[in-house]
């Protein structure tokens, strides 16, 4: 053992050893095809988004290393952090485009809304597995509870699509844990019946005058301008009108890489961070998108896989929340880039360009891997 | 109600819902595969129409800002066409070079090649940035004939924000200037950004800051056929712009004018308004600045000249400097004391030269004294000893419990930016602005010398001015405003920018009239006699000296003191005295006595005003007048 330490192989080996081949090969392709889309997209961009891949995969392999036990003993800790953090921005927070999101610490700035998308997970699941053989309706309301208290924070900074995400993940615990169809149903519906008016309605509801309640001026003109990209064809209707234009003109093989009209004369706003994916699509067509959501699939198999082997609740709900919280980010964006969604800014997840959504990810990689291994060490 | 599993059972629920999740992703995805299908392959052809064979391209239509005029429809800032040759950076290949080449064909300065650099740092690289403006038409043909050598590089019709008055009135039109990083912040903060698309100048300072939301203007669109270049071929629909309304003032351009001049070289400020309606007539801070040097691009030079002057031309004197009052404090004084009851109009003191107060004598001007003093007097020859009494009866928060409503020590709202709060003292005012607490107690002897408008109060001129047409017009403090009218662009309809009366203070009008006609006494047979004297109308008004520099105990000889030492000269005044038409307030930085600097120049203000006089040089300094004054 002392020997092989010092051996260039045996420390690759112990270097190794955390990482989960499978989910490794997935990640690979999935930066790839990143970084071959950024090349056309965004070529300047390169060398920053070479940095930040190596920050997020150095960031992973911590997450892997740590054994999930462990980490869980972290999830109270971490949790109580985030959320004296979210009150630290609502008190002292630097305003940035109209929204609270960001503290001063020292010489850096950070977003703690970012962190909450790991810890609310985290949380949860450590609740849950406290609670283990005797969970009881209680505990749903509880689990409700913790998770409203952080999104309610976000929510008021205001960041629709960061509440979204943080919602979402706390929700796939609940979910995992067993929360009754009789309450997933109803309010399913009531969703799906609200969405269904606000469609029917759109004309009424998005007159000027009209207020929507709970909801800001400008998230109610993202809703108006996904009903009717037309009403507003500079502002965000641009993005969306911009986008579907270059999907669909990509066609079944796409215009060639380096070749989209839509993003090298510009059209494509933002188009190496929300809006890649239409970059892909104009590029490389149908086939180029229909590769990704493969791709996809593949992590999310992978992440289901980890989560029903592994060997404790409190893994099993984590493992299952973060593989749901890929899928959330993936279908949210693509949704919005092609026009069945509002305009929320969620990343195409491991593709956009920008470093701190990157870092997330690869850190529920790294919690992934960790459960991964925690089932090939555990004494079952 | 509880219900106890094995980890079995729970292991086994968890695989179940992990199959639903995993059928929930799949109808998902499912759902995206449908609408890419049905955007790619369904919609192909009508997209691939859009994209390739006829590029649309939305292109904003920058309204027509809105134009500023004086009250009398003299034009302040206008826009005119020019040409402009601009490179747009993603077409035009190597830049440095394709300057180097244009610069063959017209001349191109370094200034410009700066400029161009600059503005390429803050634009994206598919706008095109102008590498010269203002083109004369020769330029233009000669550019024309050799186009086909500089792609990427094209000739642009745009316009350009002009202020036809120079350095006049600068302080109060302001500027407009390239949209940088902060303003893009605060155009994302108003949800404006895309009624900004396009718009490469917002306004920076004074009337163009402050109404830029109605000088501005609503963005249209029009939508283009763009070829392979990316050129506009042909154009599809258009929404047109609304251009912004036009700015009508309440001042006066030709008074501005006057005013300007009567200051010569001196640094200083004036503020004229109009009582009854709380206008501004005249808002004058010397030296001004040309704004048309902004409106490009202010070059290094430029800006370093303007910067680094003792002068500090950019700094509007009228409304952000505040100094101490010194005896134009007085006749507020006056009426605080009767509006209080401390004092009646008959009241007379005896004047020994001094004021004893805790040991220490506060000293009038006069060695030994004026003799009997009643208000009257009090104003008219400004003698100290009568206000260090009464400044003591009131008490400094007496004092201030009757100024602060009168707006002095808070903001009056005027209509543009930058104004300052100016200092009303008070214990709780030294309270906060003191730390170490002995400094922060209120001393007795500090009441007495804010008495005679020294000691810590220090006011703009616009506040003295505001303050002094609220009382001429029997108490109505109104919010001062530049702007009379707004006027619609498309349908000429004015709408009025009401005068605003912020309160009533509730002034006897007998203790007004007495304040008045000592004021106006001071213009007949006080220290504003020699400037006023000879006037065909009739004047009230205050002259005052603030002191820069405390000479502890030696006696001020005015030719000892460097000039940034000398006292600074503060004039008030109303006229005429039976209507009040204009009350003003004319500062003169190291002016020395309020008579020998500040009157001549409200009397230059006024015989314009009220006989349309217009004087051929700028006022004299009336050194005599310094042996006589408070």
């Amino acid at each position: 053992m002392t020997e092989s330490r010092f051996h260039p192989l045996g420390l690759l080996r112990a270097f190794l050893r955390p990482i989960d081949p499978q989910l490794m090969l997935i990640l690979g392709a999935l930066l790839g095809y990143a970084y071959f889309l950024m090349i056309s997209a965004s070529p300047d961009r390169l060398e920053a988004q070479a940095i930040n891949t190596v920050v997020a995969l150095a960031a992973m392999w911590v997450a892997a290393t740590i054994s999930s036990q462990r980490m869980l003993s972290l999830a109270l800790p971490l949790y109580i952090v985030g959320v004296v953090l979210l009150v630290a921005v609502e008190l002292f927070g630097e305003v940035s485009k109209g929204a609270q999101r960001w503290l001063h610490v020292g010489v850096t700035r950070i977003q703690p809304s970012e962190l909450m998308k790991i810890a609310m997970p985290l949380m949860l699941a450590w609740y849950f597995q406290q609670r283990e053989g005797q969970i009881a309706f209680r505990d749903f309301i509880v689990a409700g509870l913790l998770l409203v208290v952080p999104v309610g924070l976000i929510l008021i900074q205001p960041d629709l699509g960061t509440s979204l995400l943080v919602t979402a993940a706390g929700f796939y615990v609940i979910f995992f844990a067993g929360l009754s169809w009789k309450l997933i149903v109803p309010v399913a519906l009531v969703g799906i019946i609200g969405i269904g008016s606000i469609v029917a309605f759109g004309d009424t509801l998005c007159q000027p005058g009209v207020d929507w309640y709970g909801m800001r001026e400008y998230q109610k003109h993202r809703v108006c301008t996904l009903l009717d990209p037309t009403q507003d064809p500079l502002g965000k209707g641009f993005h969306i009108i911009q986008s579907t234009i270059a999907i669909g003109s990509g066609g079944v093989l796409g215009k060639g890489w380096m070749a989209g009209t839509q993003t090298h004369l510009a059209f494509l706003p933002e188009r190496h961070t929300d809006f890649i994916f239409a970059v892909l699509a104009e590029e490389l067509g149908l086939v180029g998108t229909i590769v990704l959501l493969i791709i996809y699939v593949l992590l999310l198999a992978r992440g289901f896989q980890i989560s029903i082997n592994a060997p404790t609740l409190a893994s099993k709900l984590l493992g299952g929340a973060i593989t749901m919280i890929f899928f959330t980010y993936a279908f949210v964006n693509m949704g919005m880039v092609s026009g069945i969604l509002p305009v929320v800014g969620v990343p195409l997840p491991f593709v956009s360009y920008g470093g701190t959504a990157l870092v997330t990810l690869c850190l529920g990689v790294g919690i992934l891997m960790s459960i991964q291994r925690s089932r090939l060490s555990s004494p079952k | 109600m509880t219900e106890f599993r094995t980890p079995d059972q729970e292991s086994w629920r968890f695989r179940r819902r992990v199959v639903v999740a995993g059928l929930f992703v799949l109808v998902c995805f499912g759902l995206l595969a449908a609408r890419f299908y049905y955007l790619q392959v369904v919609r192909h052809d009508y997209f691939h129409t859009r994209a390739e064979d006829n590029r649309i391209a939305l292109l904003p239509v920058v309204p027509n800002r809105g134009s500023i005029v004086d009250r009398n429809g003299v034009v302040l800032a206008r826009n005119y066409a020019a040409y402009t040759l601009e490179i747009t950076p993603s077409r035009a290949g190597n830049l440095d070079e394709t300057i180097d080449r244009l610069s063959e064909v017209l001349t191109i300065e370094q200034r410009d090649r700066r400029r161009f650099r600059k503005i390429l740092e803050e634009s994206r690289n598919f706008e095109s940035v102008p590498i010269r403006t203002r083109l004369s038409d020769d330029e233009v043909a000669r550019f024309i004939s050799q186009r086909y050598r500089f792609p990427g590089v094209e000739v642009q019709a745009r316009l350009f924000r002009d202020y036809p008055q120079g350095a006049t009135a600068s302080h109060v039109v302001g500027y407009i200037g390239r949209i940088n990083d902060r303003d893009v912040e605060r155009i994302e903060e108003r949800g404006e950004t895309a009624n900004y698309r396009g718009s490469e100048y917002i306004g920076k300072s004074g009337l163009e800051q402050s109404y830029e939301a109605e000088l501005h203007g609503t963005t249209g669109v029009e939508q283009v056929e763009v070829n392979a270049g990316g050129r506009a071929v042909r154009r599809l629909s258009r929404t047109s712009a609304m251009a912004g309304n036009d700015l009508e003032l309440t001042l006066d351009i030709e008074l501005q004018k006057v005013a300007e001049a009567a200051f010569g070289n001196r640094r200083g400020a004036m503020v004229a308004i109009e009582p009854a309606t709380g206008g501004v007539l005249a808002l004058v801070s010397t030296p001004t600045f040309d704004p048309n040097l902004f409106v490009d691009g202010i070059s290094t030079q430029d800006w370093k000249a303007l910067n680094d002057s003792p002068d500090h031309p950019l700094l509007n004197r009228a409304i952000f400097s505040a100094y101490p009052p010194g005896s134009t404090f007085k006749p507020f004084m006056a009426l605080a004391g009767l509006t209080t009851g401390k004092r009646t109009a008959g009241q007379a003191i005896a004047d020994p030269g001094f004021f004893a107060f805790g040991g220490h004598r506060f000293m009038d001007d006069k060695v030994g004294g004026h003799g009997m003093v009643d208000l009257h007097k009090s104003i008219v020859v400004s003698c100290n000893t009568y206000y260090y009494q009464l400044a003591n009866d009131l008490g400094i928060e007496g004092i201030a419990r009757f100024m602060s409503p009168l707006g002095f020590g808070s903001r009056t709202g005027i209509d543009i930016p930058g104004e300052a709060e100016g200092v009303l003292p008070s214990p709780d005012w030294k309270k906060r602005r003191f730390r170490r607490p002995e400094q922060q107690r209120w001393f007795g002897g500090e009441t007495i010398s804010v008495g005679i408008g020294q000691g810590y109060n220090a006011y703009t001129p616009l506040q003295m001015a505001n303050a002094l047409a609220a009382v001429v017009n029997g108490g109505n403090v109104y919010r001062p405003h530049l702007v009379r009218h707004v006027v619609d662009n498309r349908s000429s309809a004015k709408r009025v920018v009401e005068p605003e009366p912020i309160r009533q203070l509730g002034l006897k009008p007998e203790h007004v009239a007495t304040v008045r006609s000592a004021m106006v006494d001071v213009t007949k047979a006080g220290t504003g006699a020699r400037a006023f004297g000879n006037a065909p109308y009739s004047v009230g008004g205050k002259t005052g000296t603030a002191q820069v520099f405390s000479l502890k105990g030696a006696k001020y000889v005015e030719g000892r003191v460097s000039e940034r030492l000398r006292d600074h000269s503060w004039f008030i005044a109303y006229a005429p005295a039976e209507e009040p038409k204009i009350a003003l307030a004319v500062l003169v930085e190291n002016g020395g006595f309020g008579a020998q600097s500040a009157a001549p120049i409200a009397r230059l203000v006024m015989d314009y005003y009220l006989l349309g006089k217009r004087p051929n040089q700028p006022a004299a300094e009336d050194v005599d007048a310094a042996e006589s004054d408070e």
